[in-house]
């Protein structure tokens, strides 16, 4: 049976599908509205922002630094507002969780938007010029890839003391190598389009039409790598500060306490499992949301 | 081929220079040293100590004797095990080290190519689901919170295997090594899996596939001789970084399960400054991962036909 419409109706149909036009973004956006997981991380990763600020303002009944004598290595409790219990030196957990969380994703942001720095200009210019320069300059990546990087950074970081700010500095330059990868590709594959060739036909300059045409083009996959790239970043800092090179006392973050708790889990066991299930969720909602947008932008793995 | 080989390894040899260069230097630079205690040492014999061990000349004039050596194959002595030279120390820690790591290398891409492989057949089933699941409980746990949980687990509530400590006397029986392997193993499992999930799944829609299948090839002919050849291209490229990945992650590991290897070693050498100690695990894992790079590189050409090694 076919669906009879009437010219009426065929010009309406046709007058709506003209004004809704819908162009890549509006696709992609839909399609992550649409990825539940995705969308629940966005939530899930907004109330952990919350829960971070809450941490970083003192606003919670105790302070991370107080030491409650009396109550050293309690259990979880309603009592006294001491939801998680207390560390070995009697330290309200729920404070330091919500410091270590704050210091956690302040350490993630800050050290891959540094590798993104560096990492989208180092590959927009090695694509752009392209020839010898691009390949010396990748010759150069891939020598760096074959690096042990983590021994530079923790002989850093033992030689010139636990600087949070050389934390940031250390792992953003050591993680900038394969966002240089992706985007020289971008941007090579980009080069051989038309509108670039006639930006450069209409004499618009190179340093201009790497800014207002390569680098816009080149967002999508950069946006996906970058929220891919936190969660790493965040287990890179735990890493160190589970060799005990990370952040310094009283000053936490959550990969400092899951150290410390894996030390005194036989006997309180709570010290490991509230700021491993706390990064745990943070981890797996930055995952899920870069997950969803890179099958958003780039649906072929669908 | 010959000539790849050649050509990698020369640059090869300038790399690992530049790496103990800058290690040499990097550590120098840095306050502190190996013999600073916490009560000052009188000076006379301060000095006669920093001239036994030639740091009493200029910085340059102890980089060349270092090289020097270092050319003999002499990585000199520690600055802290009075007794021992930094080669019998890396000689005792490298076979731990070693073990762990090329065996979690093994189980990781056998484990990781199997399951991703799994999924992509199954895509959008509900065992695509439970594999991607796994991979993202994976990639979201730190090792040193996976070894603690499954030492307390396997070793302490369920006593089925030793939770700690390697005795170098009794040897690396399987059952000490399980518990270390797998979680070393873990991350990497997950991320080969989702390499593989994603390279398969774009090569079944390919159109040789196709032909394959049109021409009558029965499903495990086709996976297993066409698909896999091609879907292993971005896993054997991750091989490279992955060593570099399972070499930092053993770090961790001998440090949870207080395992007597190289990594634990360097962690504890950097604190206290012992330099040599340092420099000669530094130079060691450099080797290996940038063997493993190569060993990756010749084994690519292997199999994409398409890459030709004399340019």
């Amino acid at each position: 049976m076919t669906t009879i419409i009437t010219p009426d109706e065929k010009e309406a149909l046709m007058k709506s599908a003209a004004v809704k036009g819908r162009s890549l973004w509006d696709d992609a956006m839909a399609r992550l509205i649409r990825n539940k997981a995705a969308v629940t991380s966005m939530w899930v990763l907004g109330l952990l922002v919350v829960l971070a600020l809450v941490g970083q303002l003192e606003l919670w009944v105790h302070d991370y630094d107080f030491l409650y004598r009396d109550l050293v290595s309690a259990p979880p409790s309603l009592e006294n507002w001491h939801l998680f219990g207390t560390d070995g030196q009697g330290r309200d957990l729920v404070a330091r969780t919500l410091v270590g969380l704050g210091v956690s994703l302040m350490v993630g942001i800050v050290a891959t938007f540094v590798s993104l720095v560096i990492g989208v200009t180092y590959g927009a210019i090695a694509g752009f010029v392209g020839g010898a320069v691009d390949q010396a300059m990748m010759r150069f990546v891939d020598i760096m890839y074959s690096l042990p990087f983590i021994f530079f950074v923790i002989i850093l970081m033992v030689l010139f003391g636990r600087n949070i700010i050389l934390i940031f500095v250390a792992i953003g330059a050591v993680e900038w190598l394969t966002m240089a990868r992706i985007v020289r590709g971008q941007t090579i594959a980009l080069k051989k389009m038309e509108f670039v060739e006639a930006a450069e036909a209409a004499g618009v300059s190179k340093w201009m039409i790497i800014r207002r045409h390569i680098i816009p083009n080149v967002l999508g996959p950069v946006v996906v790598y970058v929220t891919l790239m936190i969660p790493v970043v965040i287990l890179a800092e735990s890493f160190l500060s589970f060799l005990g090179l990370g952040v310094q006392e009283p000053l936490t973050s959550l990969g400092q306490l899951i150290s410390l708790g894996a030390r005194e889990m036989e006997l309180s066991p709570w010290l490991l499992f509230f700021p491993a299930i706390t990064m745990m969720i943070t981890l797996f909602s930055l995952n899920f949301i870069g997950d969803g947008l890179r099958d958003a932008i780039d649906p072929k793995d669908r | 081929m010959l000539g790849f080989i050649f050509r990698r390894v020369s640059v090869a040899i300038p790399t690992i220079l530049v790496i103990i260069t800058v290690a040499f230097f990097m550590m120098r630079a840095a306050p502190g040293g190996p013999f600073d205690l916490e009560r000052p040492m009188p000076a006379e014999i301060r000095e006669r100590i920093l001239a036994n061990y030639g740091m009493d000349q200029p910085l340059w004039k102890q980089y060349l004797d270092y090289m020097g050596s270092l050319a003999q194959g002499d990585l000199g002595p520690s600055l802290k095990f009075h007794d021992k030279d930094v080669g019998e120390i890396i000689s005792e820690g490298m076979p731990v080290s070693l073990t762990i790591g090329l065996l979690a290398m093994g189980i990781a891409v056998f484990a990781g190519t199997i399951l991703g492989s799994a999924a992509a057949l199954r895509q959008n089933t509900s065992g695509d689901f439970a594999v991607m699941t796994f991979a993202m409980v994976g990639i979201s746990i730190p090792p040193f919170v996976v070894g603690p949980i499954l030492a307390l687990v396997f070793g302490l509530y369920l006593g089925w295997l030793p939770t700690g400590g390697l005795d170098p006397r009794l040897g690396m029986t399987p059952e000490r090594l399980v518990l270390p392997v797998l979680t070393l193993a873990l991350p990497q499992i997950a991320i080969i899996a989702r390499l593989m999930r994603a390279s398969m799944i774009e090569v079944l829609r390919s159109n040789y596939i196709r032909t394959a299948r049109a021409k009558g090839l029965s499903a495990p002919a086709v996976i297993l001789k066409h698909a896999m050849r091609t879907a292993l291209l971005p896993l054997v490229s991750y091989l490279g970084p992955a060593s570099a990945a399972v070499l930092s992650g053993s770090l961790v590991i001998e440090r949870v399960f207080q395992l007597p290897g190289l990594g634990a070693h360097f962690v504890d050498a950097a604190l206290v400054r012992d330099y040599t100690v340092v420099m000669g695990v530094v130079i060691i894992y450099a080797t290996l991962i940038i063997t493993f790079n190569l060993i990756a590189d010749l084994l690519y050409g292997v199999l994409n036909p398409r890459v030709s090694y004399d340019s």
